[in-house]
């Protein structure tokens, strides 16, 4: 097989489709597929739709955002669709990002709504929410172990969070309070110089 | 119209505590939705969070379901609006404004200052939550059978949680 041959103009077309702008409609209707399929969380459909499937952005972007997203307050859902939809056509492009990851659940859970008012006390719905509410402790729990495995290193780290759950969950702080008051703590715990060190430390 | 205005304050203010996820704001917003305002009780605020994981997208849409209860259609909108307007802009702005600061030494020191403290606010929601859903052994069978699976095994949580709708359906009264 000739090189021309492996190289087709295809995969020309796909690298340029990137910075050959996006339309606003094709974003839009992107993530309103996102918003209607990705059940059971949406880092991994957000990925398989705009790095692999679309090319809108590439692997080390996608990670960056990523992690642009966690550290800001939001969800991951909708911080990436603003960072993604900003990226490719502005303030136009986050606003219909946006508007389509949380239209099919939002109308979904306004059926949601009505259907519990009318039937929620039905012994039957009752006790099968039981289990739905059970099954979603343990779903928590497990992003906890998830990102306590990722991010967290320093012994520390540990203490800080506990403080978080103690203060909250026991001393009944306000959910603001702790993040403020324990956030700085942990900032300044974490301080550059320190970080300094440590690479050096390493090497 | 009073109610309408509360749902957007009550619902702006959650949005900028959701540090790590949707969960971390879960104590505040049972406080301000349950005790503070009475829009649902306690129980249904498990009910319709729960319901919500198995939802496709932003794992908050369950917000929706208290905007309609208190306010209808419009209080539905402002909710939603009020909910993810505010991180939106943030998260704009610093799109905006973060290359710049991958020089600042700061930046790393942010971010790994918030990862214990946005861990341990999930935690405490998921404590709160614990309090009303774990009534029994066999709801926190179900609750450490799910996390067990889940830490074990690559499957969809969706899928798990509505499992467990059946077993709550065959084995709780």
């Amino acid at each position: 097989m000739s090189d021309a041959a492996a190289r087709p103009e295809v995969h020309i077309g796909e690298v340029a489709a990137p910075t050959a702008a996006v339309s606003i409609w094709e974003i839009f209707l992107e993530f309103l597929i996102i918003g209607a399929t990705s059940f059971g969380g949406v880092v991994p459909y957000l990925r398989g739709s705009l790095v692999i499937k679309r090319h809108w952005i590439d692997e080390k972007e996608f990670v960056e955002m990523l992690s642009i997203s966690q550290s800001l307050p939001g969800l991951n859902a909708t911080n990436m669709a603003v960072l993604v939809g900003e990226r490719l056509r502005g303030w136009l492009g986050s606003t219909v990002a946006i508007t389509g990851i949380c239209l099919p659940g939002a109308l979904l859970m306004y059926a949601v709504g009505i259907f519990y008012r009318l039937h929620g006390d039905h012994p039957w719905i009752t006790s099968a929410l039981k289990g739905v509410a059970a099954a979603a402790v343990g779903l928590i729990l497990s992003t906890v172990v998830g990102l306590s495995k990722k991010a967290l290193s320093h012994s520390f780290d540990f203490i800080f969070m506990a403080a978080t759950v103690l203060l909250v969950n026991r001393l009944h702080w306000s959910v603001l309070r702790a993040l403020v008051v324990v956030g700085i703590l942990a900032i300044l715990y974490h301080h550059p110089k320190k970080a300094e060190k440590a690479v050096v430390d390493t090497r | 119209m009073s109610q309408i205005s509360s749902l957007a304050r009550v619902f702006s203010y959650l949005s900028l505590l959701t540090v790590g996820g949707g969960m971390a704001a879960f104590p505040a917003m049972k406080y301000l939705t349950v005790e503070v305002h009475g829009w649902l009780t306690f129980k249904q605020l498990i009910h319709i969070y729960s319901v919500g994981q198995m939802a496709p997208g932003p794992n908050m849409m369950m917000i929706v379901v208290i905007g309609q209860w208190a306010g209808g259609l419009l209080g539905a909108f402002v909710t939603v609006a009020a909910f993810f307007c505010p991180t939106a802009l943030l998260a704009f702005a610093v799109a905006r404004g973060w290359r710049k600061l991958e020089k600042w030494p700061w930046r790393k020191s942010i971010q790994e200052g918030l990862a214990p403290v946005s861990i341990g606010l999930l935690l405490a929601g998921c404590f709160t939550m614990a309090k009303g859903a774990i009534t029994g052994l066999e709801t926190g069978a179900v609750a450490v059978a799910t996390l067990l699976i889940l830490l074990q095994y690559k499957i969809n949580p969706a899928l798990l949680v509505a499992a467990s709708a059946v077993v709550g359906l065959l084995s709780l009264k």
